[in-house]
């Protein structure tokens, strides 16, 4: 038995921490949008975010694989651009992680967003608040707890996926081997040592994260005026 | 300042249509029942709503403008708005939200000060507290406080009293009060209490389902019919201006001038010769023809009978009485009984005697 080989466990917490980082950017504004927009077409919008919750991993996997193809509609101009393939890559698997914890940032956005309401933005808004600074000053911090909710939910879920992840990047060292996957590979291996030090630790991590969104719910309720 | 003002908007069932020019000076009062369209008004002014059709004019700048596509943001009209339910930003505590406006102050050099504005409104021991933990009262402080230092031209306040309890009303009405001359800000106030604005107030709009029914001085438009609809008529009645005569410590009263004559009333602390507002309700007067002696009621005030309207239908009637010898002076409004009209025989221009209870009168401020 070799020594327990960690870099599927780095690999796996930077796609996360990126995974996430990149879901705040775009989460924020759909999440902002969804909020309060009066639009007909919200439903709509509302499903297609919700789809990776429902939808088995392997079906997005499927579909994100034949668009992420060197021919593919994503992969094509992004192998000219980037001269990298989007399958079996590192940005790929950050693409795809995206798409499949994107419910799990956007949602607690949202709730959190809807919480605030627009009282406090006119509040802002007659003391002098443009909207982005109203955004960043008030609508923001007092949306705390969905922030803490979306970035910790986010990162443990991007950590935990396997089958959108075996579909797209598969199992190269270094570049798309992450945790669930070793486990997987050491399993077919018989290797079960190993696998047994990565499961219970995945476990534990996501078992202390869910504590900690729990705790922090209590701690930082959503605050109304 | 001048508001040139004139929007129409329309909700289900709902329609606003106002066209007023308002030389806005001390403090404005918009009054109304709910749903008279009072807070979209405001609200339209302070450009939180948007009118289909509208035209806003402030000294002649042009807020918004419909027909030429002008609407200008709320953050870029100086004008300030506290809320009914204050909207403190609970992240931040009290000093935390003044600095908020502080920071995004209008640029002018007569912008009010920091420690004015903390002063003016008891903020000192607030400074350093979570807003959460803040009575309603304290929290419509910190708001005032907070619009203010925003430095805005207008400040608009819808109904910034409604939630509180009669105590807590009555303390904070003299912060109000001397906003306009303290800090030179036109005030407008929005509230459907009719005691509220009979204190407060030195102009009053009246709002009815949408549209400007009564507007003038204070003590005009309070005692017209259209007033009776907001304070209801069981609490009609008429504002009276006097000044303070002098004190009686000994029994807790106040001598107040009016019209040249004597009334006494419960305390009220401020100084002799202070402008003093007396709200007389016209069920709270009766009517003799002579003065009374051996009666406990204290303020007989001589009056002129103007006009008697009489309901056919009910027991009551309402005498309109000129106080003073000459028919010119204050009025004041009596509700007695049409029975006593009759036995007592009464008639227009009639010399008489007015009698107000000096317990009647609101709590000392």
């Amino acid at each position: 038995m070799s020594d327990l080989d960690l870099g599927p466990v780095w690999l796996t917490l930077r796609l996360a921490a990126v995974t996430v980082a990149l879901l705040l950017l775009v989460g924020t504004p759909l999440a902002w949008w969804l909020a309060h927009t009066r639009t007909r077409i919200k439903p709509l919008i509302e499903a297609l975010t919700a789809l990776p919750l429902v939808l088995p991993p392997t079906v997005i996997g499927f579909y994100l694989l034949v668009l992420f193809a060197p021919a593919g509609m994503l992969g094509g101009p992004w192998l000219r651009l980037t001269g990298e393939t989007l399958t079996f890559s590192f940005s790929g698997l950050v693409l795809a992680s995206m798409i499949y914890s994107l419910p799990f940032v956007v949602q607690p956005l949202q709730g959190a967003f809807e919480a605030v309401g627009r009282a406090p933005l006119e509040a802002a808004a007659v003391l002098g608040a443009r909207p982005l600074d109203a955004f960043f000053s008030v609508a923001s911090p007092l949306a705390l707890r969905g922030y803490i909710t979306a970035i910790v939910l986010g990162f443990a879920h991007t950590l935990g996926e396997f089958g959108v992840v075996l579909m797209v990047g598969g199992n190269i060292p270094g570049r798309t081997r992450v945790i669930s996957i070793a486990i997987y590979e050491q399993v077919e291996t018989l290797n079960f040592a190993q696998a047994h030090v990565l499961s219970a630790g995945l476990l534990l991590f996501s078992f202390a994260v869910l504590v900690l969104v729990y705790t922090l719910n209590r701690r930082f309720p959503v605050q109304a005026t | 300042m001048r508001l040139e003002c004139a929007l129409e908007v329309s909700h289900p069932g709902f329609v606003l249509g106002v066209a007023e020019t308002i030389d806005l000076a001390g403090i404005t009062a918009v009054m109304g029942v709910s749903g008279s369209g009072k807070s979209t008004l405001l609200r339209a002014l302070a450009g939180l709503e948007t009118p289909a059709s509208a035209h806003i004019v402030i000294d002649g700048e042009v807020l918004l403008d419909s027909a030429r596509g002008v609407n200008q943001p709320p953050y870029r009209r100086g004008i300030g708005y506290v809320f009914q339910d204050a909207r403190l930003f609970a992240h931040r505590d009290v000093r935390g939200n003044l600095h908020y406006a502080l920071h995004r102050a209008r640029p002018g050099a007569d912008a009010p000060a920091f420690d004015e504005v903390v002063a003016a409104l008891d903020l000192a021991p607030l400074l350093g507290r979570r807003v959460g933990g803040l009575s309603g009262g304290e929290r419509q402080r910190v708001a005032i406080a907070r619009a203010l230092l925003a430095n805005p031209r207008l400040l608009l306040l819808d109904e910034p009293l409604a939630a509180l309890d009669l105590k807590r009303k009555a303390e904070l009405l003299p912060y109000i009060r001397q906003l306009p001359a303290r800090f030179g800000i036109p005030l407008i106030y929005v509230s459907h209490a009719v005691e509220e604005v009979a204190q407060l107030a030195d102009r009053v709009l009246i709002l009815a389902d949408g549209r400007v029914v009564a507007r003038g001085l204070v003590h005009e438009v309070l005692e017209r019919p259209e007033a009776e609809a907001v304070s209801g008529h069981f609490d009609a009645g008429v504002v009276l201006n006097g000044s303070v005569m002098g004190q009686v410590p000994e029994y807790a009263l106040t001598e107040i001038a009016v019209a040249g004559q004597r009334m006494a009333v419960p305390r009220i602390e401020v100084a002799v010769g202070s402008p003093v507002r007396l709200r007389v309700r016209a069920r709270d007067v009766a009517i003799a023809l002579q003065r009374i002696e051996g009666v406990s009621i204290r303020n007989q005030l001589a009056a002129i009978v103007l006009r008697i309207a009489e309901d056919s239908a009910g027991a009551n009637a309402e005498v309109l009485l000129a106080l003073g010898p000459e028919e010119g002076g204050a009025h004041l409004r009596a509700r007695i009984t049409r029975e006593a009209v009759a036995t007592l025989g009464l008639a227009a221009r009639q010399r008489v005697w007015a009698l107000v209870k000096s317990v009647s009168f609101e709590p000392p401020r």
